[in-house]
């Protein structure tokens, strides 16, 4: 083949394309490794990964896991990451119960409740998430000091140092309580699966409510009569300047508890309204045709319906809401970015540590990824 | 079969009398069907009317009555109950201009009246052009006259005395006219045939989307100068602006991707049977009927974008955000914060609920005579 012809061939010119894009990415990247190097070497900034097992030596506010200045940095880390996900976590939970209840209050035929309800998600997507941060932290601080905190009934506590409430003395049994009220969750979907898949089968139909019911109250009760029903609550006493006893919120999670959620919630709710309006209402008719209860028609037609409209975007909500709990740093919140800004600092290994707080919010991303992939492909609907 | 009965008005008046229908105008009739229709809403009416009362005279006696409206002395804001809007009086410049040289801010105003009026003549279908994108191409260059200045007998002013809000339509208007492109190249590639290309394309799409945008700003920031040479110097604003195009393009890029998967099989056939090259099937084709499609769902993320401008403060820049926390660090008014954000709230929702609306108003119009 002449070379005019080759030229003309549309396999050849696709392999010479992706050759010289190989050529300039990679030659692009080994001029600024180079050029790096050369800068990193004229400022004497550090390289690898020694800095990981060396002393953090600095203090961090507030920590899930123990944690003292004397640690090593990937402590520290572990540390930071933990307070992501507490903070994530409890505005995925805050975000989701506001953004559902306000949802259905979009679609309710009562027009203080509507007007209302448009008004949040109106008010609350078209303005930043980091102006609703600072402006809640700015409330936040200007609450009355600890002495004149406001109360209910001594169990919580309000100040411009946080929340403070009380809390069982008796951590550890309570711990197994909620871990048994997890297995009994577990089982009571496990038991229904089962009476499914039973019903299927012969064809006789079993009851599980009930039975339902019993195992998620009572597993946990009796672990909580097993280990000697213990009542007593730790309740949070103002000492000279500040609180002692209980558990205490800081006024930095507060504020990015309330950004993080109640702005996500009225992206919630969008999702929630549009996910049951996408049910037809055809179904609704033809459900209600066949003799379907309320009940019956709510978990049998409309929810698994509007499910699967409602998940995904739903979950591209929490991903963006577990990222944007960087802004944290913004009001001093201990969370990944925050702590790795201080590491950077100290430590003067910038290219590692950027690295590493990019693969740990590359891996989070990815993981709620691949659980909602999973997730879609069990509720995508099958046709047989 | 009976025979039919001749329709007589003794057959009116035979029956018990009816009750007049029920009204469905009218105050009355109205409050019947939007508050009180059933129980369940009248008591949800009540208890919101309950709400209302108890949060509301508070709320418009600190708001409004009890309120300082225009003072220069903070002792006076310090005696009062409510509200101090004299902050905002007493502090916009800085707000809305940062640290833009103070005789010069005229010039701020010119380059804030030529987005938003660019942008309203934009918003309208019938300019919808090649010019128009060439229009806003010579006002960026005006914009960039008027704020770096040093020509035309204008005072030089550096990217380092840029703020307030000139900076943040400048950062969102470079966003998304050099965002727009790239997502374009971004979803093209990703749906190539070229595995290399491919691959690149997801790569970046995916790495990009996967982290927090204040992740990409501080990588911008504090890396991105150690890859180039000493000698070449990148402006910060400029690092902070390709970073929020390339964070911008990714979200972006798969948009576009969803328009270009909704155009029919056929309509590519169509234009490789007519023996149109890549380049002219995209340009001529399929662009043009995707980009269609996707602009309700891109108005979504050039609203985000808007938003997201707020998060150069935090690498150090003065957009409004930023601006107006350093004019709260007098401690002479640092207590009237609240009252500052609540103005920056408002200035901020100004600009998204009215790109929202109009993003409702063009979803309904494009969708006219579409069958797919």
């Amino acid at each position: 083949m002449s070379f005019d012809g080759l030229w003309h061939n549309v396999g050849f010119r696709s392999f010479l394309y992706q050759i010289l894009v190989i050529v300039v990415v990679v030659g692009t990247a080994i001029y600024m490794i180079g050029n790096a190097q050369v800068a990193m070497e004229k400022r004497g900034i550090a390289t690898g990964f020694g800095f990981l097992t060396e002393e953090a030596s600095f203090a961090i506010g507030e920590t899930l896991i123990s944690y003292d200045s004397s640690d090593t940095n990937i402590r520290a880390y572990m540390v930071a990451v933990s307070n992501t996900f507490k903070v994530s976590v409890v505005s995925v939970i805050g975000a989701t119960v506001l953004g559902v209840l306000i949802g259905i209050a979009r679609l309710s035929s009562n027009f203080l409740i509507f007007k209302f309800a448009s008004f949040y998600i109106q008010l609350f997507r078209n303005t930043p998430q980091l102006v609703q941060i600072i402006f809640w932290y700015t409330l936040v601080i200007r609450l009355p000091h600890p002495k004149q905190a406001w109360s209910i009934y001594d169990w919580v506590f309000i100040s411009n140092r946080g929340l403070i409430m009380a809390w069982p003395a008796d951590n550890v049994a309570y711990a197994w309580v909620g871990l048994a009220f997890i297995i009994a969750l577990g089982s009571a979907y496990g038991v229904v699966r089962w009476a499914d898949a039973r019903r299927r089968r012969t064809g006789r139909t079993l009851s599980v409510l009930w039975w339902n019911v019993g195992l998620v109250i009572g597993l946990p009760l009796l672990t909580w009569f097993a280990l000697g029903s213990p009542t007593e609550m730790e309740l949070p006493v103002f000492k000279a300047f500040n609180f002692t006893g209980g558990i205490s919120l800081s006024p930095e999670f507060l504020a990015l508890l309330l950004g993080l959620s109640l702005y996500i919630a009225a992206f919630i709710a969008e999702i929630v309204r549009s996910g049951i309006q996408a049910v037809s209402r055809g179904q609704i008719e033809a459900a209600r045709s066949v003799g379907l209860g309320r009940i019956d028609l709510y978990m049998k037609v409309i929810l698994p319906q509007a499910l699967r409209v409602i998940v995904p975007p739903a979950t591209a909500q929490y991903v963006s809401l577990t990222k944007n709990s960087s802004l944290g740093v913004a009001i001093g919140y201990p969370e990944l970015f925050n702590v790795n800004n201080t590491i950077t600092t100290l430590s003067g290994n910038t290219i590692e540590c950027i690295g590493i707080m990019m693969a740990i919010y590359l891996s989070i991303s990815f993981t709620i990824s691949v659980i909602m992939n999973l997730y879609n492909r069990a509720v995508q609907i099958k046709e047989h | 079969m009976s025979r039919p009965q001749p329709i007589s008005s003794a057959l009116a008046v035979s029956g018990p009398r009816r009750p007049p229908p029920e009204r469905v105008t009218g105050i009355v009739a109205w409050l019947r069907t939007n508050l009180f229709n059933n129980m369940q809403n009248s008591v949800m009416t009540l208890l919101a009317v309950w709400a209302l009362l108890v949060t509301l005279p508070g709320f418009v006696n600190w708001a409004v009555i009890e309120a300082v409206w225009i003072t220069d002395d903070s002792r006076v804001c310090r005696a009062a109950a409510g509200a101090c809007w004299a902050v905002i009086t007493e502090k916009h410049r800085v707000m809305l201009f940062g640290t833009f040289p103070y005789d010069e801010h005229w010039r701020g105003v010119l380059v804030i009246a030529i987005v938003i009026g660019l942008s309203i003549f934009s918003a309208f279908k019938r300019f919808w052009s090649y010019w128009l994108f060439a229009g806003w191409i010579v006002a960026m260059v005006i914009i960039l006259v008027l704020q770096l200045g040093g020509v035309f007998g204008l005072k030089e002013t550096g990217t380092h005395d840029w703020g307030g809000l000139p900076l943040t339509l400048i950062l969102f208007v470079g966003t998304v006219v050099g965002g727009l492109p790239m997502a374009v190249f971004l979803a093209l590639g990703r749906r190539s045939d070229l595995p290399v290309i491919k691959s690149l394309c997801i790569g970046m799409i995916e790495i990009t989307r996967g982290v927090p945008l204040i992740t990409v700003l501080f990588m911008a920031s504090l890396m991105f100068p150690l890859f180039v040479p000493e000698e070449l110097t990148i402006d910060k604003v400029l690092r902070a602006q390709i970073a929020m195009m390339l964070f911008f393009g990714a979200y972006a890029a798969e948009i576009v991707r969803g328009g270009l998967q909704a155009i029919p099989r056929g309509q590519y056939e169509a234009a490789d049977a007519a023996g149109l090259t890549y380049w002219q099937k995209t340009r001529k084709i399929i662009l043009p009927q995707a980009l269609r499609i996707v602009i309700p769902a891109l108005m979504n993320d050039i609203i985000r974008a808007f938003k997201n401008t707020t998060f150069v403060s935090i690498i150090g820049l003065f957009d409004v955000f930023g601006a107006t926390a350093t004019a709260l660090e007098d401690p002479l008014w640092v207590l009237y914060a609240p009252e500052a954000y609540m103005f920056i709230f408002l200035l901020y929702f100004c600009f998204c609920f009215s790109m929202a609306k109009y993003s409702e108003h063009i979803e309904r119009d494009l969708a006219k005579g579409r069958n797919f």
